[in-house]
């Protein structure tokens, strides 16, 4: 016979230590978690505080110079549509928590790839925790999240970051691993240190890359950020997240378009900052 | 004066070089070592470069000679040896003084170019200067003058990508010659480059270095580059020197039957030069001599052209047997009015395939010059074919004379 083997008790382990890091680190996180919330309201009022059709002409205008004319011209449309159906405070308030998201989230990213790709042994540590990161089904890390950082768009913003950073560190890393084996000895060979190496030749040329990783994290950011409403995050993800518990489809649908057209407009800029330009950056 | 000496350097590549070293001490070959993990990159060489020479290290892929290069700048930490450098050995450096070594002393070409892609011509080239923290404004100053000396005026903000290989390479160059350092190391330099660019690059290599005087380490797995351009050759197999030595030393007494092997094969229409195969130009003739005088003289030579000097060995040009008789029949007082002033000539450098091409295209004997275009000897049809059919036997005739300004 099979000898009944118990439960392993994994969960309760994992809930005693939550509850301990609840008891003895909250006030911590609760602190950062103030100082969070005060930058997205005040980024959030600040940009309603604008006119929407400036806003939408400063978007076209930053399009135009980076992306070309149909890029711009494809946002203002959908801006437009956006304003038209009502849904312009949510989504100033998504594009806040995308914007801040990524912002930690390339803070972290780009130190550690950078890390990761000079050192062997910080990769063999990295890769597999960013495994982790990237399949734990992203609604887990909600449910911590509370605790530490209460309800609303700061824990929102953490499970986004913990969600979004593994696409810059890992394509960080690749970047900087692709710079071809000659030009880091031609580097070498003419006695710079590792800081020049790295500033000079390794980090520029691993710029087209990089970018492409930090257009990822954006790009999962913003799904994030519609998911992260279950935990009143608001925003265009908090009208969705309505519409599915009042069974309005029309409703659901006008928010997911307007998710959709911000993703596009967010995608095509920051992609081409990552490819044009990339060179520029000599010093 | 000797620049570099390198003493039974030895470099072995693999988990546990020590246990490679005791295997190699215990005269175990490369195959042997290979299977326990290890890679001998090279073993026990030594050799050294003079002030101002331009040593060619040579040998095929996997001699080592790669791996040597780059532990003369420690790009490669040697497992074993030392290498003086104006009588430091620079494998006792430590971090601190190696930098100021590499950024200072020694600089190095590649290949494969290996220019940063985001970075400007002129950035390129003031890379080393950069890392020096030179000021701007004289960095790019010495790039500008670095990339005029290797003919890419009004490059300088051009991107690598927008130039050729062989522009890519002078950049190379330039990068290099821009921090001043004594000593340049050259990988490979032209193999990445055309047949007909890589012979432009050696003579402009050969020029730079007449007037700058470097002390150079060349690597490269063509013979014939080494032999044009080495003012001595260190041959390279597994590792190993095989044999050190000038060229005609290489050509004449090979060391063993590899060396031999090597040089057989030797494309001696480029190691030949005009130097070494031109006769004695035994009979000229002056613009004032008469057609008859002239053509009595020619008799003599038994040849259809002659060439014409001034009094004090000045080439004037030729005059051909046609033209001479046609001008005995007119009655001519002398030949002043027949010569042909725009004939071809000859470099005492000129390499023999040169030479050869040019004699398609001009049927008469071709004279070879010195700077001031004074006669120093002509090169015929028949020299030219007795000079490649003795070099195709086993005794090599003349390269001895092969001349030891290169």
């Amino acid at each position: 016979m099979i000898p009944v083997i118990p439960k392993l008790p994994l969960a309760h382990g994992i809930d005693v230590a939550l509850d301990w890091l609840t008891a003895h680190i909250s006030f911590v996180t609760k602190a950062f978690s103030h100082f969070i919330s005060i930058l997205i309201d005040g980024l959030v009022h600040g940009l309603l505080w604008l006119p929407p059709w400036l806003l939408i002409a400063a978007v076209a205008l930053l399009a135009w110079r980076a992306a070309g004319w149909r890029v711009a011209l494809g946002s203002l449309l959908g801006l437009l549509l956006l304003w038209n159906l009502r849904l312009w405070p949510a989504t100033v308030e998504t594009f806040t928590l995308v914007l801040i998201s990524t912002l930690i989230a390339v803070a972290i990213g780009l130190p550690l790839g950078i890390l990761a790709a000079l050192s062997t042994r910080a990769s063999r540590v990295v890769m597999p925790v960013l495994d982790f990161m990237q399949t734990m089904p992203a609604f887990v890390y909600l449910i911590p999240a509370i605790p530490f950082f209460g309800l609303g768009a700061v824990s929102a913003s953490v499970a986004t970051v913990i969600f979004a950073t593994p696409p810059t560190i890992r394509l960080t890393a690749l970047g900087i691993r692709q710079v071809p084996k000659d030009l880091i000895e031609a580097a070498d060979a003419f006695g710079s240190t590792r800081r020049q190496k790295l500033f000079k030749v390794q980090l520029p040329m691993a710029v087209p890359t990089l970018m492409a990783g930090v257009n990822q994290t954006i790009m999962l950011s913003l799904s994030m950020v519609v998911i992260a409403a279950m935990i009143g995050a608001g925003g265009l993800g908090g009208v969705v997240w309505r519409a599915i518990q009042r069974l309005e489809p029309g409703k659901g649908f006008e928010a997911g378009i307007a998710i959709v057209i911000l993703a596009m407009i967010l995608d095509r800029i920051t992609q081409r900052i990552g490819r044009s330009p990339s060179a520029k950056t000599a010093k | 004066m000797q620049k570099i000496k390198v003493e039974h350097l030895t470099k072995v590549f693999g988990p546990h070089p020590e246990q490679a070293l005791r295997l190699l001490d215990a005269g175990r070959d490369n195959a042997h070592i290979r299977k326990t993990g290890h890679a001998v990159g090279i073993a026990d060489v030594s050799f050294d470069v003079g002030e101002g020479e331009l040593l060619v290290i040579m040998g095929l892929s996997g001699s080592g000679k790669s791996t040597l290069l780059r532990c003369l700048n420690l790009l490669n930490v040697p497992s074993r040896g030392s290498i003086f450098v104006d009588g430091e050995d620079v494998t006792r450096y430590d971090r601190e003084r190696l930098l100021d070594f590499r950024r200072r002393k020694i600089s190095m070409v590649f290949q494969h170019f290996a220019l940063f892609p985001h970075r400007s011509v002129a950035d390129n080239a003031a890379y080393g200067l950069e890392v020096q923290d030179v000021a701007p404004d004289e960095r790019r100053a010495r790039a500008v003058e670095a990339l005029e000396l290797v003919g890419l005026k009004g490059w300088e903000d051009a991107r690598p990508d927008q130039l050729s290989g062989g522009m890519q390479q002078r950049v190379g160059l330039a990068r290099a010659l821009a921090v001043k350092s004594d000593i340049l190391l050259m990988d490979e330099a032209f193999s990445a480059l055309d047949p007909l660019i890589r012979r432009d690059m050696q003579q402009e290599l050969a020029s730079l270095q007449r007037r700058m005087r470097k002390t150079i380490v060349f690597i490269t797995h063509d013979l014939d580059e080494a032999l044009q351009i080495g003012d001595r050759i260190v041959l390279m197999k597994d590792g190993r020197v095989v044999q050190i030595g000038t060229p005609e030393e290489i050509l004449n007494r090979p060391a063993d039957a590899y060396v031999e092997r090597f040089v057989e094969n030797v494309d001696m229409s480029r190691v030949l030069t005009a130097r070494s195969v031109m006769g004695r130009a035994r009979e000229v003739a002056h613009p004032q001599d008469g057609p008859r005088t002239v053509l009595r003289k020619m008799t003599e030579g038994s040849d259809t052209s002659m060439l014409v000097v001034e009094r004090d060995h000045t080439l004037v040009g030729a005059v051909t047997l046609d033209a001479l008789d046609a001008a005995v029949r007119e009655g001519r007082q002398n030949i002043a009015g027949l010569i042909l002033r725009d004939a071809p000539s000859l470099d005492p450098d000129t390499p023999l395939a040169d030479i050869i091409n040019l004699m398609a295209g001009w049927p008469y004997r071709l004279p070879v010059v010195d700077e001031r275009r004074r006669l120093l000897g002509v090169v015929t049809r028949p020299r030219v074919i007795n000079a490649l059919a003795q070099s195709r036997t086993d005794a090599p005739a003349e390269p001895a004379e092969r001349s030891a300004n290169a």
